[in-house]
């Protein structure tokens, strides 16, 4: 009657219930991370595809209209479903309409650009139950602008300076205005690297002296040599100032070329504009592009992104100087982070006598980690800036602090870097730690036994062998740092900086300098643009940069990782 | 034997004296106590190792063999809580004399462990880290002390095209091999050996033995071993240590052919262990 299983009747291994829950919450887990950066990359690349531009027709006694319009072109954004909860009392008939047109109760977000024209608004909302035609018009053109954003129209003739009229439906009339368009880019290149570089750095230095003047000035009573000084600083700000003059009516020069060609168009309400073509970046037919056009166009816009600096109060344009401060700031940090970090780890590992006190010790480092970033934060104002800052101006920069302009008494991006790295140390000091114990006993007495010191041994086999694991640790320090904002906010990060950290001056780090950091970009984009809703897409491409930034840098130090343990397990050290 | 490195702590050698047992109180243990802790795991130690013998140590697993011979080069001074009485001079001179520096001590003093611990480098710097840590470099003389000690150590014809390579790639046994060529590289006139052939086939335990025959003429060497044959085969002299006491100790011969205790004489014959 009984079966021969000798183990007894129950086959089933024990506990595979909870294979199935662990691995349930794994899969929760994946999922979670999976969706988030499907949602970033599905948005933030979205925001580069160029999209067709649709002329919406309303019905003509139908409620909706935009700004007296019955006809609205633009990109279709979304179509939104309207609640009766949240109509408005004049809208409450929406309901009944819906009865027997649902459409009624949905609403389509458009983006229509022209914010110039439009009041400042970027969007219009139609009620769908109004729409009575959609239509994607070859002849759209939309037009990127220095200023005022997109502009979507149709063309009518580019008004050349010698007087000269192409009309849109000229065969050659896309491809002058591609010329043209590219001729005024190549001169704004040149009115930037005028204005930026050459004109920015006789600034600087004429800033620099008119400080001292500044100090000079404030003295109660001068010296003659000081009184000397004045004067021959003086003369050198006329100097640059003499210098820079050339500079200015050079641009200025170039300005009024950029005025020279125009294009006339016409708002989709017939109404005639013309827009100088000097304040047109880019142009182009949306609704006359081919697959590869638009992934070429897409691809073209991701570097553009990229590689541009912001425009109107970071609203258009690009991100580089956010990238690339966090880029720098980030890279600070981990100069700063790894050797603070691992000496002290060795330190504790390897000569703390353990006890008490370094359990004590140790157990405060974990806590570190879990402390606010705010309150790093407010530390690095306190500490680094308040105090440290205020102390290498004393000694380096003292006419500065007469006249009440710190140089490293404020925020800057060395105070940043330092302040992310001792808020990332403790990350650092674990990992060290973890990997100097697993160093094995026998190696460090084979090392002893060879006649060589403690330090030796560290230096020469412990902290080799255990590079990896280091690196492992700035790696995991490195993705909390790189993203990180709140206590950037206090110790120098800005909206909009002048300068970049890092430069073709003299001395080329510039560690007192404000930066622009990613983080804070997306904040400010975010909430504190005018149009927030216009902003969204540039947040998620924001977003995504940011995140393919902290991966280039993971990348770079897992590769140098990957390559030291290599070496440590198979070739030569 | 003259060596152009040693500028030796220990005591200079009198003039002409001959190398060979001409002192056989090379190394003295005297009164030796040593405690991990409370446990105390030697007991009383008395026995002179004379110079350029080979001496094994021999008794039951846990019985102290390794501590001593750890003992040797102060290696145990890394371990909390240890404590000794008594002495150990080398050359008459006191190992825990507090002038004395420990990494002088040890750079006279080769060790080879009971498990082997080649350094995650390559095979060559394997060998030339005691010089490297002596702060010696020149190429030519590293050059000449890895082909000297790989050639000592039996290892050289296996090695010789790979000297660049990974000593973590090399065969369990030819770890152990690397390691006492690392161990003998830097000239020690003492050398450790801690159970050198537990983990090697006949063939390279018999390499290791006649190593040990030849460096016998340069070295005074210590061995533990667990192997009667071998202790049998190598040493010119034998220590058996029981339960942290030093049992019996003499000529291998006597110790094996003709033992006073009874306890030795039942562990060398196999009956107990
Ligand atoms: N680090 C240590 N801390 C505390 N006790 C130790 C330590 N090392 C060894 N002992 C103890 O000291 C005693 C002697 O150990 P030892 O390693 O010297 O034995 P052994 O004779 O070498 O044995 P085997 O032949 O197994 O290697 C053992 O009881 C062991 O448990
Ligand atoms: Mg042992």
């Amino acid at each position: 009657m009984k079966t021969a299983n000798p183990f007894g009747q129950n086959i089933r291994p024990v506990g595979e219930v909870w294979v199935w829950v662990s691995g349930v919450g794994l899969a929760i887990g994946l999922f979670m991370i999976g969706f988030l950066l499907a949602v970033i990359l599905w948005n933030g690349l979205n925001f580069f595809w160029p999209k067709r531009v649709a002329l919406i027709e309303l019905d003509p006694v139908g409620r909706t209209e935009f700004r007296d319009q019955k006809l609205v072109a633009g990109v279709i954004m979304a179509r939104l479903a309207l609640t009766p909860e949240n109509l408005s009392p004049g809208n409450a008939d929406l309901i009944d309409l819906a009865i027997e047109d649902p459409d009624y109760m949905r609403e389509m977000q458009v983006y229509t650009g022209n914010r110039d024209v439009f009041a400042n608004r970027n969007f219009a909302f139609l009620n769908m139950g109004d729409i009575v035609g959609i239509t994607y018009p070859d002849d759209m053109l939309v037009l990127e602008r220095t200023e005022w954003g997109n502009a979507i129209v149709r063309p009518q003739e580019l008004r050349l300076g010698d007087g000269m009229i192409i009309a849109a439906d000229d065969p050659s009339f896309s491809r002058q205005l591609r010329t043209l368009v590219n001729e005024v880019r190549e001169r704004r290149a040149t009115i930037t690297r005028i204005e930026r570089s050459q004109i920015g750095r006789l600034n600087a230095r004429m800033s620099r002296e008119r400080l001292e003047v500044r100090y000079l000035d404030s003295l109660e009573d001068p010296t003659p040599a000081q009184q000397a000084e004045r004067a021959s600083r003086v003369e050198r700000i006329d100097e640059i100032e003499s210098l820079i003059r050339p500079l200015m009516e050079q641009s200025a020069l170039l300005r009024g070329m950029q005025r020279e060609h125009s294009l006339a168009f016409t708002l989709i309400d017939g109404t005639e504009r013309v827009q100088p073509l000097g304040d047109v970046i880019n142009f182009y037919f949306p609704n006359k592009k081919g697959l590869f056009q638009r992934i070429g166009w897409f691809l073209f816009k991701i570097w553009e992104f990229i590689t541009d600096y912001p425009r109107e109060a970071n609203t258009e344009g690009g991100i580089f100087p956010a990238l690339f401060g966090t880029f720098v700031m980030t890279v600070l940090m981990s100069l700063a982070v790894t050797p603070f970090g691992v000496l002290a780890a060795v330190y504790l590992r390897e000569y703390a006598k353990q006890g008490p006190l370094v359990s004590a010790v140790r157990i405060s480092i974990n806590n570190l980690a879990g402390v606010p970033s705010i309150v790093f934060g407010v530390f690095g104002l306190g500490f680094f800036i308040h105090e440290v800052g205020a102390v290498i101006d004393m000694v380096f920069y003292p006419r500065m602090v007469a006249i009440n302009t710190p140089v490293f008494g404020t925020g800057g991006i060395l105070w940043a870097s330092l302040t992310l790295a001792l808020m990332t140390v403790p990350v650092v000091i674990v990992a060290t730690e973890e990997a100097l114990a697993a160093v094995p006993r026998g190696v460090r007495e084979g090392s002893l036994a060879c006649g060589a010191s403690k330090w030796q041994t560290i230096q020469r086999l412990v902290l080799p062998a255990s590079s990896p694991g280091i690196l492992t640790g700035l790696i995991l320090a490195m993705a909390r740092g790189a993203g990180e904002v709140a206590p950037l906010l206090l110790v120098g990060v800005m909206a909009l900086a002048p300068s970049l950290p890092v430069d073709g001056m003299f001395p080329f780090v510039h560690l007192d300098r404000k930066f622009m950091h990613l983080g804070f970009h997306i904040y400010i984009v975010a909430l504190q643009s005018p149009d927030t809703e216009a902003t969204k897409p540039l947040v998620f491409a924001s977003t995504l940069m940011l995140i393919l930034l902290v991966i280039v840098l993971n990348l770079g130090a897992i590769m140098i990782r990957n390559h030291l343990r290599r070496k440590l397990t198979s070739s030569a050290f | 034997m003259s060596n152009p490195f040693q500028q030796s702590l220990f005591k200079p050698k009198a003039a002409g004296a001959e190398a060979s047992s001409s002192q056989p109180d090379f190394i003295r243990i005297l009164d030796y106590n040593f405690y991990y802790g409370e446990a105390q795991v030697l007991f009383d130690l008395n026995l002179d190792i004379p110079h350029q013998e080979v001496t094994a140590f021999i008794g039951p697993s846990g019985c102290g063999k390794s501590t001593l011979l750890r003992n040797l080069n102060r290696m145990n001074d890394l371990i909390d809580g240890i404590r000794h009485e008594g002495d150990i001079t080398i050359d008459g001179h006191s190992i825990y004399d507090p002038y004395l520096e420990v990494i002088s001590l040890r750079k006279r003093i080769g060790m080879v462990f009971q498990k082997s611990n080649p350094f995650p480098k390559s095979i060559y710097e394997n060998i030339v880290y005691s010089l490297r840590v002596a702060g010696r470099s020149k190429k030519s003389e590293l050059d000449e002390t890895v082909e000297r000690s790989l050639k000592s150590a039996a290892l050289w014809e296996e090695v010789k095209d790979r000297l660049q390579e990974s000593a973590f790639g090399l065969s369990g046994g030819q770890m152990q091999r690397l390691c006492i060529a690392r161990a003998i590289a830097n000239r020690p006139e003492i050398l450790l050996m801690d159970e050198p052939c537990s983990a090697l086939d006949p063939i390279a335990t018999g390499k290791i033995e006649e190593l040990i025959h030849q460096l016998k003429e340069e070295f005074t060497i210590v061995i533990v071993t667990h192997n009667m044959q071998q202790a049998a085969r190598v040493s010119d002299r034998t220590a058996f240590f029981y339960l942290g006491k030093l049992i019996e100790y003499g000529e291998t011969e006597q110790v094996f052919m003709n033992p006073t205790n009874k306890q030795t004489e039942a562990y060398v014959s196999g009956r107990f262990g």
